[in-house]
């Protein structure tokens, strides 16, 4: 049996003899009273054994962030990352404010690399002013030093156990300065992921793998029209089902409860659920919807930004170009569905899930329950795959809803089937280009307007003035120089819900303005890199472009049938230039044979962990951009499985190449640059190899028509 | 309803119906949960199993078909030496991102270097194109068995 605490010792102990693990030796461990902690803030500290603590205050979905996290205290506390202490943190938003242990949009670090550093340098700079007091000598002769305080000009050490209770009994130092970089010891260096052995080995423990004491376990089948109800269920069946305990009916929904996940699955067949839409329900599809996002476009929009002339600019141009976009919605397909696991008892509620968003669930589980928040628990646990889709609380609200209308706690999973149809999927955008290139080869007037679901919109109510700050992201801030600049914005929204998508609205952006890029490139007979390059003023964007033009080989002759295309951001603070190489087969059937990317991510915290995101987002971003469309039709999702949502498979997987530009400047992010880059470096790649724009995505269904 | 399976070594007897796939026998009867859930159609290897040495798919696999075979989960091969190998190439080539597909990424790897000792990319490509990665560590994975079959090469000789 799984107890509530196994987690936190699973994971301590992980770290603790995994490979990567060198302990602190410590003789105080056999002290039979531990002395008080001594606390940096609400979530990292100094236990009474002197081991550094640390709550994570984000979640671990793959991007490695529990690693780099923990590699910042370690760096302030001085001690090995695998010697830190590390727990999940239940979802607690007073406990970690002012962060938000929401985790999205590539924030992570960019949210933590300051507080969380000089959160460590107090508590640093505290053991060290209790080992100067102790020896009766000045503070700056002592550091510290692999989890002791040292006293430099004599030798003489004391480690951090004896001298954690003196720390806590002081007021923490107000202003301890951060750790320079020419001192880094952590911060920079290759470090393998703290949770890879208890990953590898199964032992790692996800929210689908949860099981409580007198747990039962579920099955779920929400309707698959858009907005419609259940009409019916055939309850005898499902409860002749051996296993099967109970059937539960909600206005759109229908559970089975079983003893094991295989009964609930096969009640839940044998249930036949009816569904019912209105006509209006049952008519929508994805050609309608798309063809009213582009029909959107014709609307003046909202205004993103504007500046200088674009009438004018336009006169007497030597080159014009428009043309129009258009992505499909998308679903995350995480490899772990949807599950949650929930116990409502005597006015309370626990919750074990694997979220992105710990405090936001527990609140949308209180809210849905009509509790108290301090009645709701939601431990939180290792996803498989998050990408966006553990953005949204509906497992948890879901979950909550058949919890409390049982008894035992409950673990509720979702059939592929049913994570798929029932995704909150990226939107369905188009975008609509208009470039004026000038007599001297240069843009003089740039126009973007972008139409598509809103999802500020669905979040911000009535605060919602009518831009999207997300979906203009990037399109607001481009890396290329314009006199005139005018982007749009313009909601369009179907009964299709929309979310978080790894690389979210800029990955949008970034399709269409390096597409678009390359296409007024070759319009005006100039290279794509040399063209980018003349409108880029920003020398660490240059340095990137430059530096792909050179590891990729760029500008080599290609055989038939093979093109090289490249694409360059600047987003979520990273810099990012990728050069693709495909090749295209008489059958049009398009092979990534080879992706480059050359990265300034600021200071890389872990290396290893930019270099896994690189083949991360690559890998995950052309398996969309190939292939990625969910489409609908009768107002149900036509995609099910890995057979019709197809992703790249081991055998399909590019080569990737990275060179990252090593510097000292504020980290960016790094789980969505890569997605975003790769999308049209890709479609600027399948047209140097064939001669054919792709404008609607994805890829290889596009280069069909084109 | 009776089934009674070797998993890992072990004699274990189980009140199921014998069509009960594998894959919900070992995670939530017999509380192996290194074996995962991914699509139940056969199409992601999350699930995998070694079934007399042959990777196969715990969802696709009536129990009632395994019995009388040995079937190793990720539990049990990780105790074994080829895979102490691929655990410490993975390890050494820090692979894992999300890890949710890696149990099954091992055993399919397990599978392949049993009858191929040296796989060549052709060979890893053929042995592990069943198993989906969302997170991306195909290249990664593809280094790693290289470096598991030197491991385990090294500890034959």
């Amino acid at each position: 049996m799984i107890s509530t605490t196994r987690r936190d010792v699973l994971l301590g102990s992980g770290l603790l003899t995994g490979a990567l693990v060198v302990p602190v030796a410590l003789s105080s461990r056999s002290r039979a009273a531990a002395p008080a902690a001594l606390a940096a803030n609400g979530w990292l500290g100094v236990d009474g054994l002197g081991q550094v603590t640390l709550a994570l205050p984000k979640t671990e979905m793959g991007q490695g962030i529990l690693t780099a996290i923990t590699m910042l205290a370690a760096e302030e506390l001085a001690v090995q990352p695998g010697a830190v202490k590390v727990t999940l943190a239940d979802g607690d938003a007073a406990r970690f404010a002012p962060i938000d242990q929401g985790t999205g949009g590539s924030t992570s670090i960019r949210e933590l690399w300051q507080p969380l550093r000089e959160a460590g340098a107090r508590a640093r700079a505290a053991l060290v002013a209790a080992a100067a007091a102790e020896w009766g000598v000045p503070a700056a002769d002592c550091d510290a030093h692999d989890g002791a305080v040292l006293h430099k000009p004599s030798g003489k050490v004391l480690p951090y156990a004896a001298l954690v209770a003196a720390a806590a009994a002081a007021p923490l130092p107000k202003d301890a300065p951060v750790r320079p970089a020419s001192a880094y010891k952590v911060i920079g260096r290759p470090v393998r992921r703290l949770d890879g052995d208890a990953k590898v080995r199964g032992t790692a423990e996800y929210g689908i793998d949860v099981v409580r004491p007198g747990m039962k376990y579920a099955s779920i089948a929400v309707c698959p029209i858009f907005g419609g109800k259940l009409a019916g269920v055939d309850e005898a069946a499902a409860r002749a089902v051996p296993g099967v305990t109970g059937v539960i009916k909600g206005a759109d929904v229908v559970y089975v409860i079983a003893d094991n996940t295989w009964a609930a699955r096969q009640g839940l067949i044998a249930a036949k659920a009816q569904w019912s839409g209105s006509t209006a329900q049952n008519g929508a599809n994805s050609a309608a919807i798309m063809a009213d996002v582009v029909a959107a476009l014709d609307k003046p929009g909202f205004v993103a930004a504007t500046s200088g002339d674009l009438a004018a600019a336009r006169t007497g141009a030597a080159h014009r170009f428009s043309a129009t976009y258009t992505q499909p919605f998308l679903a995350h397909a995480t490899m772990e569905p949807a599950n949650c696991v929930a116990h409502v008892h005597d006015g309370q509620c626990e919750i074990w899930t694997g979220t992105q968003i710990p405090s936001d669930a527990r609140k949308a589980a209180a809210a849905r329950l009509g509790l108290p928040l301090d009645q709701v628990t939601l431990h939180n646990r290792l996803m498989g795959g998050g990408f966006g889709r553990r953005l949204e609380a509906d497992m948890v609200e879901r979950c909550v809803d058949l919890a409390k209308q049982v008894a035992f706690p409950v673990k509720l999973i979702w059939s592929r089937e049913e994570d798929m149809t029932h995704d909150w999927y990226r939107p369905a955008y188009a975008d609509h280009i208009d470039i004026a290139v000038g007599a001297d080869g240069k843009i003089a007037a740039w126009e973007h307007k972008i139409a598509g679901s809103s999802i500020y919109a669905r979040l911000m109510g009535a605060a919602f003035k009518g831009v999207d700050d997300d979906a203009v992201e990037g399109a607001i801030t481009p890396i290329y120089a314009s006199p005139a600049r005018h982007v749009t914005f313009q909601q369009q929204e179907s009964l299709v819900p929309t979310s978080w998508w790894r690389g979210v609205g800029p990955l949008r952006s970034a399709f269409v303005m390096e597409s678009a890029m390359d296409e007024v490139a070759h319009m005006v007979g100039a290279d794509p890199i040399a063209f980018r390059l003349a409108h880029i003023d920003d020398p660490r964007a240059r340095a990137v472009l430059e530096t792909v033009k050179v590891q990729s080989g760029w500008g080599e002759k290609t055989p038939a049938g093979t093109g090289r295309g490249v694409s360059v951001i600047h987003l979520w603070d990273t810099y990012m230039a990728a050069v693709a190489e495909v090749t295209v087969d008489k059958d049009k059937q398009i092979t990534v044979k080879k992706v480059t990317v050359a990265v300034d991510c600021g200071q890389a915290v872990n290396p290893s962990g930019v270099a896994a995101q690189i083949d991360s987002g690559v890998i995950f971003g052309a398996s969309a951009a190939l292939f990625g469309e969910v489409t609908i039709a009768n107002g149900r999702v036509e995609q099910s499985n890995y057979h019709d949502y197809r992703v790249l498979r081991m055998n399909e997987a590019p080569v990737i190449q990275t060179a990252i530009v090593e510097n000292h400047e504020k980290p960016g992010g790094m789980g969505e640059p890569p997605n975003a880059v790769i999308f049209p470096a890709l479609a600027n790649a399948v047209f140097a190899a064939t001669g054919k724009r792709v404008r609607a995505l994805p890829l290889q269904k596009g280069l069909q028509t084109a | 309803m009776a089934v009674t399976l070797t998993i890992n070594g072990k004699r274990r007897a189980f009140d199921v119906p014998p069509e009960m796939p594998l894959l919900w026998l070992l995670r939530d009867v017999a509380q192996l949960p290194g074996t995962k859930f991914g699509c139940a159609a056969g199409l992601c290897g999350a699930c995998s199993v070694l079934v007399d040495g042959v990777r196969m798919f715990g969802c696709q696999t009536p129990a009632g078909d395994a019995v009388g075979k040995s079937i190793t989960t990720i539990e049990g091969l990780t105790e074994q030496p080829l895979g102490k190998a691929l655990v410490a190439a993975w390890n050494e080539i820090d692979v894992v991102q999300c890890g949710y597909c890696q149990p099954g990424q091992i055993v399919a790897a397990a599978s392949l270097l049993k009858n191929n000792p040296k796989p060549d990319d052709n060979a890893i490509d053929a042995g592990m194109s069943g198993n989906i990665c969302r997170c991306g560590t195909y290249p990664r994975i593809r280094t790693a068995i290289r470096r598991a079959a030197e491991i385990h090469a090294g500890e034959k000789a």
